[in-house]
């Protein structure tokens, strides 16, 4: 599977990407720079964690107006894939591609830290590949993931299964209010939602940092084998 | 005095701020902070962002307009943030 990494100034995991769909899982992968019209028939694309341009003026608000987010928008409208890892996350939010916002951490803090997700849907190209896993341990690293939206969106996305991946304890369970728990207090303890057409995900925690063995955690390689595995799937 | 159609030069500032239903940590740590130095009657604080921005327009409505729709696009985010816009010397800087 032809795959493309989107490079903005001040990615910095878009090498850990590039090692996971290449190196891991053996398949074509390519960086794309931000300044780029064409996406190269890149059947995945994905905007890596970072800082784009310095997380000026808000987290992935100048990156989501750069050149190459019209041709993602366009891959997206037609039905392409499309994965936001953290930055990639935000930039997506900002972009509308996906709804909310993000705000700094409830705690103000930068947090680094491995969290639990419960997953809460299987059918999705992002996640079949987790089959019957309900739980998935995956680090973050951000200062602003704390996920936002109207009480209305929030209802919408709950209602239309857009919520992909929640903040939770080690056993699946709820802690909405537990900083343990949900550590930046994002609503509903939201770490990753999906686009309507179920094509385009955005998460907070970072699946590329723990996909081989080696790194003592291989809980987001079935992200990434899920969706190269299928990706001629149509989603829903 | 000019009262010739060419563009004339435009200070606007645009105050962004995060919405009141908004939870702003932000703010809340200024607040605390400012307790902790004596002012106790303080009882609120929000935390926003300005912008100073000079910019060539017809005239003051015309940049008015131009920088309400870059605060649209770019400089306020709709989900979160109110702005407002406030044209510093609106009749330009008289040398035009």
């Amino acid at each position: 599977m032809r795959c493309g990494i989107v490079v903005f100034p001040g990615s910095n995991c878009d090498h850990d990407v590039y090692h996971v769909l290449k190196h891991v899982l053996g398949q074509e992968a390519m960086f794309l720079w931000h300044d780029a019209t064409d996406l190269k028939d890149c059947e995945l694309i994905v905007l890596p964690g970072g800082f784009a341009y310095g997380d000026y003026l808000r987290a992935g608000a100048m990156a989501a107006r750069s050149r190459i987010m019209s041709a993602v928008a366009r891959h997206a409208e037609r039905g392409g894939l499309v994965l936001g890892i953290c930055n990639g996350f935000q930039v997506l939010l900002e972009a509308g591609l996906l709804p909310g916002a993000m705000r700094p951490n409830r705690g103000l803090r930068f947090l680094c830290q491995d969290v639990y997700l419960r997953l809460e849907r299987h059918d999705l190209p992002f996640t079949h590949a987790y089959r019957d896993v309900r739980v998935a341990r995956m680090p973050i690293a951000h200062a602003e993931g704390c996920y936002v939206a109207s009480d209305e969106e929030l209802d919408r996305l709950e209602a239309g299964g857009q919520v992909v991946l929640r903040y939770g304890d080690a056993g699946g369970g709820r802690g909405d209010d537990d900083p343990a728990v949900n550590p930046n207090g994002s609503a509903r303890a939201i770490a990753g939602i999906v686009n309507r057409q179920g094509n385009v995900l955005g998460m907070m925690p970072h699946p590329e940092r723990c996909a081989e063995a080696v790194l003592g955690n291989e809980d987001g390689l079935p992200l990434f084998r899920g969706l190269t595995e299928e990706h001629g799937r149509t989603a829903r | 005095m000019s009262r010739s159609k060419t563009p004339s030069t435009f200070h606007a500032r645009v105050t962004v701020m995060p919405r009141r239903a908004v939870l702003d940590p932000q703010g809340r740590a200024i607040h605390q902070a400012l307790k902790r130095l004596g002012f106790k009657q303080v009882e609120e604080v929000r935390a926003g962002k300005s912008f100073d921005l000079t910019l060539t327009a017809a005239g003051a409505e015309a940049a008015a307009a131009a920088v309400e729709e870059m605060c649209r696009r770019l400089l306020a985010n709709p989900v979160i943030e109110d702005f407002a816009v406030e044209l510093v010397d609106g009749a330009g800087d008289g040398r035009s």
